[in-house]
């Protein structure tokens, strides 16, 4: 009688262990979405303007989840074919490599009645709903520093202005800032970039300053390390400062002079259950004002042009796309190409 | 009745005893699979066919040969000599239009990129033409839509890509590459980085454990020989960060480290430096933080071996006229061995894996492997580079363990 209730748990236990690699299909309701977006402070003000509203408007729950803007999941889920992300909050970068590889759905504009023409400017928009503009800008605190930099030329200052600096520890706004300040001419930036001579220029000039980068890797960081009087001054997202201006009475200033600007999108994974679900939620993501709500809350610039007029004046001096006179949109083409060597050399440059 | 009786007779006599209790000891031995099958299987779905799937991946990669099958079938007869002839660019004008309606181009382009940085946008870009072209000749055509495609280095690429499986990942990952004509060159001396970060990987972690252990081992030996009471209420201090995230302990180095972090001023504040000390964001931090998380781990089962240790040893060799360091060193330390090794090597191999320490405390001189093989799978999608760099942290661990193993000898590596 021992021999088979064994058999019987040991069967069981395997059930059990099986049973856990079997993908959790999640029920194939209409009333759901699973909404993905970057967390923290924006994804609460994403649930309080979109999903919240949505959910009322259309009867659809609408589930988060978080991720960290890596792609790895995503393409896991696409390839496996268990996607269970169906609406993706996505850098234009990502946009762009995903669109290439095929993860994310092509929009079909007229099916999310939009009306594309609203979106100019944005290269990713063959996959994505652009969502939105943020500007990678040099800051400071008044408050230590009355008179701040002007330029990115005196980012690389060391005399004018001694001390630390805040650097992404990626070559992205690095180099292009290097040249900027090297003299080159903001359109010019990314022709020189692309010959040797270019980024050979750009790396000598970041040498000159070094010895004083702090490079921080998420951009909560910055904010930190200006706040601690880490650094004298560094580069941060404008949404970031103008949360730590709004929100903690901190008396940070934004130099918009060659600012890197890049935008954000809203992305459908490729083979989600619930595509028509996910259209609704993007449109209305989409729509102007809702992205110029996001814009007064975030002053993240609004990926819709018709948005602009909506916006909250008070906010409408710290929104990138005012200033697009001084600011550099990121080459998305640049970077897919070059991305990668470049990444390289500035690892080996870094470790030097 | 009798029939039956003799029948029964009969398999009794025709087993003999020895197969009896073989067939026995096939059924124990039965249930005991039975009963490790459910390990087995999840090491086998967890474990073996994971880590199967990326040393594949890492020497595999079909994207051309599937991609732009015509041009690969067309290569095979290329001398690679010259740049090949019209047959070749028709079978790759074919692919690219291909590719430029099923949307591929770009994968393509993505594929040839990694080893001719900044040919992605050409090879697109050749892809929208050739679709328009009316009919061939291609050669000529093909080479004014994109100089690339008279390149002789784009050819032995293509070349290449006739087989399934490539080293260019590997070739990489230590900072090799491919040159023109397919023969094996060192990489630029600006883009080579991957030995370094092996070497530093390695070198982190063997001072990591080393550091441990000096640490670890007289507290060990402390907590073992101290009386139960007071042991045990060390024992908890040893153990309570234990039980505490990683993130947050690193973290919290961040604020005992920074600029104006309490070590710094209190260290001003006793005049012992005049200016804050750069103790954080650079490799002081890296190995002062990973110390801290892997003090534990080489500890335990040291102070686990050491417990059972009789003190009756060390006083036989006492009694028996050794000194005191004599009698330690001679005695007591050997009868550690054991343990020191157990928590020297779970230390060393789990160190060698360290990314989220390293990435929030050390510099950029101080990112080990695992940052980049995050770096691969999650943002570059190049999962091929994030397979290779794997494959040789791997390979280089178990020749360590091996080595160790041979040196040391695992059956005498006790965990407690």
């Amino acid at each position: 009688m021992r021999t088979p209730l064994t058999i019987a748990n040991s069967l069981a236990v395997i059930g059990l262990t099986a049973g856990m690699f079997v993908a959790t299909t999640p029920a194939l309701a209409d009333d759901l979405l699973t909404v993905t977006a970057g967390g923290g402070s924006f994804q609460q003000v994403l649930r309080k303007l979109m999903f919240d509203p949505f959910s009322k408007a259309s009867g659809i729950k609408i589930t988060e989840a978080e991720y960290d803007y890596t792609l790895g999941k995503i393409r896991a889920m696409v390839e496996t074919k268990t996607v269970s992300w169906d609406v993706v909050y996505a850098g234009d970068s990502g946009t762009r490599q995903m669109c290439a590889e095929g993860l994310i759905e092509t929009i079909d504009w007229k099916k999310l009645g939009l009306d594309r023409a609203k979106f100019e400017g944005a290269e990713y928009s063959d996959c994505g709903v652009p969502a939105g503009i943020a500007a990678s800008v040099v800051t400071y605190d008044r408050d230590k520093l009355p008179n701040g930099p002007k330029t990115i030329a005196d980012f690389f200052d060391l005399k004018k202005f001694p001390g630390k600096r805040g650097l992404p520890k990626t070559p992205q706004v690095s180099v292009e800032w290097a040249l900027i300040a090297d003299g080159v001419p903001i359109r010019d930036v990314y022709k020189v970039l692309n010959t040797p001579e270019g980024i050979d220029r750009a790396f000598k000039k970041l040498d000159t300053i070094k010895k004083d980068i702090v490079w921080w890797t998420s951009g909560a960081q910055p904010i930190q390390l200006l706040a601690d009087g880490q650094v004298v001054m560094t580069d941060a997202w404008n949404t970031r400062i103008y949360d730590a201006v709004k929100n903690s009475g901190k008396h940070f200033e934004l130099v918009w002079d060659g600012a890197v600007t890049n935008g954000n999108a809203w992305v459908i994974p490729k083979g989600t259950p619930r595509l028509d679900s996910a259209y609704k939620f993007v449109a209305l993501a989409g729509s102007s004002q809702t992205q110029a709500d996001l814009a007064s809350s975030t002053s993240q610039g609004p990926g819709n042009s018709d948005a602009l007029a909506l916006i909250d004046p008070a906010v409408r001096p710290s929104i990138p796309n005012d200033h697009s006179g001084s600011t550099l949109p990121s080459d998305l083409s640049f970077w897919s190409e070059k991305g990668d060597e470049l990444r390289q050399r500035f690892n080996a440059w870094l470790a030097k | 009745m009798s029939t039956t009786a003799i029948q029964i007779g009969s398999t009794f006599e025709g087993i003999p005893l020895r197969l009896k209790l073989k067939r026995i000891e096939r059924r124990q031995k039965m249930k005991a699979l039975f009963l490790v099958l459910p390990l087995l299987l999840f090491i086998l779905v967890a474990f073996v066919l994971p880590i199967g799937r990326m040393l594949f991946n890492a020497i595999h990669d079909d994207t051309l040969l599937t991609l732009a099958p015509r041009t690969m079938t067309a290569l095979r007869g290329w001398d690679g000599k010259d740049l090949p002839g019209e047959a070749v660019y028709a079978a790759l004008a074919g692919d690219l239009k291909e590719s430029w309606t099923r949307k591929t181009a770009a994968t393509i382009g993505k594929r040839i990129n990694y080893e001719l940085p900044g040919s992605l946008s050409e090879v697109i870009s050749s892809a929208r033409k050739v679709s328009l072209l009316p009919a061939g000749p291609y050669r000529e055509a093909l080479i004014k839509i994109g100089p690339l495609w008279g390149r002789h280095d784009v050819w032995s690429l293509l070349k290449r890509g006739t087989s399934a499986y490539t080293g260019y990942y590997l070739l990489r990952s230590v900072d090799f590459e491919y040159g023109p004509d397919s023969q094996i060159v060192a990489s630029p001396p600006e883009n080579r980085i991957f030995r370094d970060v092996f070497l530093r990987t390695l070198g982190i972690s063997s001072g990591v454990t080393a550091i441990t252990l000096l640490l670890g081992f007289p507290l060990a030996f402390l907590l073992a020989t101290l009386p139960r009471k007071s042991s045990n209420l060390l024992m908890i201090l040893v153990v309570l960060p234990f039980w505490t995230s990683v993130l947050i302990r690193t973290t919290a180095w961040v604020v005992l480290l920074q600029q104006h972090g309490i070590v710094n001023d209190a260290l001003m504040a006793l005049h012992v430096i005049s200016q804050p000390a750069e103790l954080i964001y650079n490799r002081i931090g890296t190995v002062v933080a990973m110390t801290h998380i892997q003090l534990p781990i080489t500890l335990l089962p040291i102070y686990s071996v050491m417990r059972t240790i009789s003190p009756s040893y060390v006083r036989a060799a006492r009694s028996l006229g050794a000194g005191p360091f004599y009698a330690f060193w001679k005695v007591y330390f050997p009868l550690t061995l054991p343990g020191i090794a157990a928590g020297c090597l779970m230390t060393f191999i789990l160190c060698l894996g360290y990314y989220i320490t390293p990435a929030l405390v050390g510099g950029p001189a101080d990112q080990m492997v695992s940052s980049f093989v995050a770096h691969y799978t999650n943002e570059e999608l190049n999962w091929g580079m994030a397979s290779a760099l794997g494959t040789i942290l791997l390979t280089v661990t178990l020749l360590l363990y091996y080595s160790f193993s041979n040196l040391v000898g695992v059956d005498r590596v006790k965990m407690g």
